[in-house]
């Protein structure tokens, strides 16, 4: 068939050029379903959404991605030069076209209310009553946790009073500050009971990054920020910061502490109160 | 503009005004291509030492200590270092490679030839480009030797990092030294994109109409528009931190901040001023790097295909609905910075937006590929390469683009991964198939085939085995940006991935040097070109003598005819017509 309408040559660098991407297509779908390497283990409520609204871009994506790359290597190794014959000479479709762009558009469209309905929840959901209330603020390189301990009001802080051992600069003259607890690098809620942090920075900006909640919020200097979650799987996790900050951006690490049960965690409070 | 014997009528130029001080396109096309890949030498370098890093972050290296004392000192890489390595390969790759190489090199050499000019509108304007160009250069590569250390802000450079010298070694001088660069490169940007846009409006031969422009020529046009747009975003808020940082003004810091050495004298300014001036900006710039990749890969697909372009209108609308629509996008890099989450939910919605244009993109180069007599060349491996890369990087995006699964992504290498597959290999592939499709137009010789395909197999397989499993290694958590990821415990048991990735990356690096060695080695060595035009193309730059003289065509400037699609045309004689080439009357 001299007009192309016809398969075309075999050739030996279309061939390799396809079994390439069939390799990165078996390849990729071996690094996504047998998973050597995955999420850390997810210990929130919004955390399961977050890994659902992700399984969901997984599946429309990986569907893409496989039917593209495969068609791809499919003509590649099909249509190769085939001496002097001649290729199809058509090159519009406007209504494969228009069904492919409308076809797009309703998934993608699909995809934003579904992950829209996941942002709604983790931003424009009211804290419940009875969050514990956690003051984060970053600095380089460390992050400073104040509770407000037993009678539930922060401590006035005032710049002037920011010195090596007191970081946030805790008034400790002001009567709701007797209880208050500042802890470094070292940060304890409860599982199940939702958690208020307000967050803020010294000096530049950080993340304030939770992998195992799948918390991350940046932590403007300037800016007071308010986000709540609900942990709901006791442990012990990481805490890492998410925006380079400086030179010791790798080693601003704190620790996090799910505690099972309140009497754990109000014990936790009471020793560290009673350290400071 | 000018008449048909421009040339020949031209005075004889000596060395220093035909190749160094030229206002010629084609030299001036040159010198920035050549100039980006020096500059590419050494962002290449950079991210070596940077993959040698992570893979083995607390290994002694003697020999590399012996040579950087400064920066090895104890016989480990500083962490300072490293974040100025990361900001120094990020500002040089987007900027000072893909910026000058794509528009400077490719728009300036293929724009008049393309549409049938003797030189560009403005051809001192042009070569005052390209020096003010090179002058960055030169600006940004001093501040990898600056003693109190190299800028460590990253190639977003956020404040108040940036804006107060205090915050980070590498802060005072090499940040100045960076936002200098970067305001004299915009500058130059400027004068560039002014001149592309008038050439490609106004100076177009005869009976080239605008849908007859080849994609390359749509691509070029776009990206000058959208570089006139964005590039004064960039120099104003440059122009703010250096008042920032030296006039005592406060844009983007806020009041009460403290450093280890006591408070910061700044009141009343907002970080997040900076992060919307640099994204409003920094979006379109990623498009500014990926369009013109888009329009030579189509072309030379096309090319190569034996078989016209997919739909040619859908694939200008698309490229017009992208830089639309690129412009109200720069929030998605801004989902988790305390920007207001209603905001997010608009960006979320604008970005998926701007996924459909980009998927017509890529069904239209199926469609082009469907069917089609394929010519495996180097340059066509890579611009069907281009394809595959352009549609791994673009799918993750749609992770990112959904703000709810960002939160999580956000500044891990999801992103790393996402970005360097989208935005800086692709692009390098279709670099890549511009220059083995043009090197003859350029020097009148072909560049080896052999190497050139033994090259394009290492880069595939390499681009893929490094960047592929970052994808993963970001779901896992590992930040970007991170000196040594074994800090953490939840990335320990990821190290083996990185290792795998830094060995891919030395490889992927020594394939790059069988690229350079054929490049050189081609200028004049490579098998004289005897053909005017030799892979059988449609566009007007082969309808000149290769290579091209001064003033471009020796004659009258060619008359266009018919769009740059014409292969495979049913019974017509060869498999393709070019553009100059008048139709048959009366056919029987
Ligand atoms: C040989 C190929 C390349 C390798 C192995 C490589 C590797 C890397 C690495 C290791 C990082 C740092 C990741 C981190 O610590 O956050 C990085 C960042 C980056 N790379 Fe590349 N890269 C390559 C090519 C390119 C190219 C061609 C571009 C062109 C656009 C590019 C653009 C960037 C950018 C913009 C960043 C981000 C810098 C920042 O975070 O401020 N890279 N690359
Ligand atoms: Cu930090
Ligand atoms: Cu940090």
């Amino acid at each position: 068939m001299a007009d192309g309408t016809g398969p075309g040559r075999v050739t030996p660098s279309g061939v390799a050029l396809a079994a390439l991407l069939l390799i990165l297509i078996v390849a990729s779908l071996w690094l996504f379903i047998a998973k050597p390497y995955w999420w850390t283990p997810v210990a929130s409520q919004q955390g399961a959404d977050i890994d659902f609204i992700f399984t969901a871009v997984l599946w429309v994506t990986g569907i893409a991605f496989v039917g593209v790359q495969g068609m791809l290597g499919y003509f590649i190794a099909r249509y190769g030069a085939k001496g002097t014959e001649r290729a199809s000479y058509w090159h519009d479709n406007p209504k494969a076209e228009a069904i492919l762009l409308i076809g797009t558009a309703a998934i993608l469209t699909v995809l934003v209310f579904m992950g829209q309905r996941v942002w709604a929840s983790v931003y424009f959901s009211d804290v419940p009553e009875n969050a514990l209330t956690i003051q984060v603020t970053g600095e380089q390189f460390a992050w400073n946790f104040h509770y407000a301990g037993p009678d539930g009001a922060f401590g006035r802080q005032r710049i002037e009073l920011i010195s090596p051992t007191n970081t946030i600069g805790l008034d400790r003259t002001d009567p709701a500050a007797k209880d208050d607890l500042l802890s470094i690098n070292q940060m304890h809620m409860v599982a199940n009971r939702p958690v208020r942090v307000r967050l803020r920075s010294k000096d530049v900006i950080h993340s304030f990054f939770l992998p195992n909640l799948r918390v991350k919020q940046d932590a403007v200097p300037g800016m007071g920020i308010e986000i709540w979650f609900t942990p709901n799987l006791a442990g012990d996790y990481e805490i890492a910061c998410a925006e380079l900050c400086g030179l010791g951006h790798y080693r601003m690490k704190a620790f996090l502490t799910v505690d099972a049960s309140q009497d754990v965690f109000d014990t936790w409070l009471r020793e560290q109160t009673a350290q400071q | 503009m000018q008449d048909g014997n421009h040339s020949e009528h031209h005075p004889k130029l000596g060395f220093w005004r035909k190749y160094v001080f030229s206002t010629d396109h084609k030299i001036i096309g040159l010198q920035y291509m050549i100039t980006a890949m020096a500059m590419a030498i050494i962002g290449g370098l950079l991210s070596m030492l940077m993959r040698l890093q992570l893979a083995w972050p607390t290994s002694l290296s003697p020999t590399l200590a012996r040579l950087m004392p400064v920066a090895f000192s104890g016989g480990v890489m500083a962490p300072e270092f490293y974040i100025s390595m990361v900001t120094m390969h990020g500002t040089i790759m987007v900027f000072f490679l893909f910026t000058a190489v794509l528009t400077g090199g490719f728009g300036n050499f293929l724009i008049p030839l393309q549409i049938g000019a003797r030189d560009m509108a403005f051809p001192f304007l042009n070569a005052l480009s390209y020096w003010i160009f090179l002058l960055s250069c030169i600006v940004i590569f001093s501040a990898l030797f600056v003693t109190s250390g190299a800028p460590l802000g990253g190639w977003t450079a956020y404040a108040p990092l940036s804006a107060v010298p205090e915050f980070g070694p590498g802060q005072d001088l090499g940040m100045t030294l960076w936002i200098t660069a970067l305001g004299l490169f915009t500058v130059s940007g400027l004068m560039g994109g002014l001149n592309y846009v008038t050439t490609i409006l106004t100076m177009r031969t005869k009976g080239l109409s605008m849908m007859r422009l080849p994609l390359t020529q749509w691509s070029l046009l776009i990206t000058a528009v959208l570089g006139l747009l964005a590039f004064p975003v960039l120099l104003a808020a440059a122009i703010l931190l250096v008042f920032d940082r030296t006039g005592g003004t406060s844009f983007f810091v806020p009041a009460g901040l403290v450093t280890q050495a006591g408070p910061v004298m700044h009141a009343g300014g907002h970080p997040l001023l900076w992060q919307h001036l640099f994204w409003f900006f920094g979006h379109p710039e990623v498009y500014i790097v990926i369009l013109p990749a888009m329009g030579m890969a189509s072309d030379i697909l096309s090319t190569f295909c034996r078989k016209p372009i997919f739909s040619y209108r859908m694939m200008v609308y698309s490229m017009v609905a992208i830089a639309v629509l690129s412009f109200v996008v720069w929030g998605h890099h801004m989902f988790v910075s305390g920007m207001s989450p209603f905001l997010g939910s608009v960006f979320t919605l604008t970005t998926l937006l701007i996924a459909v244009p980009s998927a017509v993109k890529t069904f239209n180069w199926l469609g082009t590929v469907w069917g089609a007599r394929i010519r495996f060349t180097s340059a066509a491996l890579f611009s069907i390469g281009f394809v595959s890369m352009f549609v791994s990087g673009g799918l993750s995006g749609i992770f990112l683009g959904t703000s709810a699964s960002d939160i999580q992504l956000q500044d891990t290498y999801f992103v790393v991964a996402h970005f360097h597959l989208v935005m800086a290999i692709a692009p390098l592939f279709a670099a890549f198939a511009g220059l083995y499709f043009w090197f003859p137009k350029m020097f009148g010789r072909f560049m080896n085939e052999t190497l050139g395909k033994a090259h394009f197999w290492l880069t595939f397989v390499g681009v893929y085995a490094v960047f592929f499993p970052m994808h993963i290694l970001g779901i896992g958590g590992q930040m970007r940006r991170l000196y040594d990821p074994t800090q953490y415990m939840f990335l320990q048991a990821q190290q083996p991935m990185n290792v795998f990735i830094s060995v891919a990356a030395f490889i992927l690096g020594a394939a790059q040097l069988i690229f350079l060695f054929n490049f050189f080695w081609s200028i004049f060595g490579g098998k004289i070109t005897t053909e005017q035009n030799p892979w059988q193309a449609t566009t007007l730059e082969w309808t000149t003598s290769t290579p091209a003289g001064h003033g471009n065509w020796s004659g009258e400037l060619p008359t266009v005819h018919r769009w740059a699609f014409d292969y495979s045309v049913p019974g017509e004689a060869e498999d393709y017509l070019p553009q100059n080439s008048a139709p048959v009357v009366a056919k029987k």
